[in-house]
């Protein structure tokens, strides 16, 4: 019922509102918290009585009036508690309008992935808050109990409440650091969706779709944010892939034996496009720079075809802007590719040290894929079984095994022997 | 990420334990509160508690397939007492919550320190992009 649901007509122009209109309350409000449920009440209201009477002529205005109404009962009924407080917000609502902005989207987006929040609270509440998404809904794509996800989701607004996080845009010189944010938790959002599984209700795949869409509203609000743009060329060109991504059963087809056929060339046309537009215009990061990588594979009509001395001078650049272990290994299967596995290998050694890699089963996957390439079997076997040991993917433990197995039964050239 | 903590009891305590009504109602108290700050905090996926051991039945397909059950298996050292499904942050945090878990009170209020086991459940992550 829940992919309907997101597909209706009714659906999307309510979740296109959910933050405008939240961000309306809470500017008459100034309760975050309270706000954020009232809003969810309004949708909800929304969603059962308008395909049935009909969508009022002005949908938004609807929901801000359902919304502000469920406020003034709450805060009347705190005023029971606590009268005294309550009656200055009251007067504060009645008041004090700050100036609309069209930016209450972009103020919801930096308060929702807050730093002091932890990814997955900041995850939770950005669906919710910003994706107009229901707790329930949220809650099947990560596959916990609703209770769970709504004790997640009050624990993040209480965290913003402690923190006393005020409802605008942040400052000038803060402003680069929480965007970065932003991105992070947009691109977390799409990663989750990046694997499929199949379910009753929403899927987690329609995660990722959560994700472009909440990009392409950053774009619209951040036009001058290259950044942004390569985020959302990253997600559309890495999505294009997804339908030759699993088979039938959901079990994992690596990049080299999918069939390009099923890539979506629309998606992949768009992704190129952004990304052209927005690499001329300033200083590349890494979004940028990642999507880079993903048209040139994009790009190849079949694996053979593909650039590697493009994708590994993208890598050098990676490499030099960002820390991150798995950018590392990515770079020593371009340069495998290019310079031979031995080369690859080399790299592959000299990353032995980093901690952060001592126990991930990512080292091992590489490793056993360039030992097979420089046709080491034996070696090739043993470290795709230590990389299925280590991996907490059920999906990809199953590939690892199968390879294994699969070279276990290959014909060995005969000098390698038995 | 989500976690499994496994919560395994001794043979030798497989029975209904023979401890102080006081120190019973604090083990359960213990359990019951255990249970619902993990509620609280938005990390529990689910939890249950499993019937003593002597309920057990050791089940294998005979030859045309129909259960052949067998008692309780006398050579198992520990049962499975019960578990909790975590999803955390970390497997530090996993741990921390084990710990609390292994240091529920038993007779005398003393912790029982019990062997707790944590796996990781098979929900990581997609494999990284490229």
């Amino acid at each position: 019922m829940a992919p309907d649901r997101l597909d209706s007509p009714t659906e999307r122009l309510l979740r296109e509102l959910a933050p405008q209109v939240l961000g309306a309350v809470i500017r008459r409000f100034r309760d975050f918290a309270a706000a954020e449920d009232a809003v969810q009440e309004a949708l909800m209201a929304a969603t059962v009585q308008w395909p049935r009477e009909a969508v009022p002529d002005n949908p938004r205005g609807w929901l801000i009036q359902v919304a502000s109404r469920r406020m003034t009962d709450h805060v009347r009924s705190e005023s029971a508690r606590r009268r005294r407080e309550s009656q200055v917000a009251l007067e504060a609502g009645s008041t004090s309008r700050v100036a609309e902005t069209a930016d209450d989207t972009m103020v919801l987006l930096f308060m929702c992935c807050h730093p002091a929040l932890t990814p997955a609270s900041a995850i939770a509440l950005t669906l919710r808050a910003v994706g107009g998404l229901t707790t329930a809904e949220i809650a099947s794509a990560f596959l916990v109990p609703e209770a769970t996800m709504a004790q997640r989701i009050s624990r993040a607004k209480q965290t913003i409440k402690n923190s006393r996080i005020p409802f605008q845009l942040p400052s000038a010189g803060e402003r680069a650091q929480r965007m970065r944010a932003v991105l992070h938790v947009l691109y977390l959002i799409f990663n989750e969706g990046y694997t499929s599984s199949a379910g009753p209700t929403l899927r987690r795949d329609d995660l990722s779709h959560e994700a472009i869409r909440l990009a392409r509203i950053v774009r619209k609000l951040q036009p001058d944010d290259t950044e942004t743009t390569g985020l959302l060329a990253l997600m559309l060109l890495t999505d294009a892939r997804r339908r030759a991504r699993t088979g039938a059963d959901g079990e994992l087809i690596p990049l080299a034996a999918q069939n390009r056929e099923l890539w979506d060339q629309e998606q992949i046309a768009e992704g190129v496009a952004l990304l052209s537009s927005a690499l001329p215009r300033g200083a590349v990061g890494p979004y940028q720079l990642q999507a880079a990588i993903a048209a040139v594979h994009d790009e190849a009509i079949r694996s053979e075809c593909t650039d590697w001395p493009q994708i590994l001078a993208l890598y050098d650049l990676l490499k030099r802007m960002s820390d991150n272990p798995m950018v590392a290994l990515n770079h020593a299967i371009a340069a495998a590719m290019v310079h031979g596995a031995k080369r690859g290998l080399e790299l592959l050694d000299g990353l032995n040290s980093d901690a952060r890699l001592a126990d991930h089963h990512r080292l091992d996957a590489v490793r056993a894929h360039l030992l097979e390439l420089a046709g080491d079997c034996d070696g090739a076997i043993r470290h795709y079984r230590a990389a299925a040991a280590k991996t907490a993917n059920l999906p990809e433990r199953d590939y690892l095994v199968l390879q294994a197995a699969r070279l276990v039964s290959e014909p060995r050239p005969a000098h390698k022997g038995e | 990420m989500k976690y499994i903590l496994m919560m395994n009891t001794m043979k030798a305590g497989q029975d209904v334990p023979a401890w102080p009504q006081k120190d019973l109602q604090a083990h359960i108290a213990f359990m019951k509160g255990f249970a619902r700050d993990l509620g609280q905090s938005g990390e529990l996926v689910s939890a249950e508690g499993l019937a003593f051991p002597d309920q057990a039945r050791l089940v294998r397909a005979g030859k045309d397939g129909t259960p052949i059950t067998d008692g309780v298996f006398p050579e198992g050292k520990e049962f499975l007492a019960g578990y909790w499904i975590v999803d955390v942050e970390s497997p530090e945090r996993a741990y921390a919550i084990a710990a609390k878990a292994s240091a529920a009170p038993g007779p005398g209020g003393a912790p029982l320190n019990m062997p707790i086991e944590v796996r990781p459940v098979m929900s990581g992550p997609p494999p990284e992009m490229l």
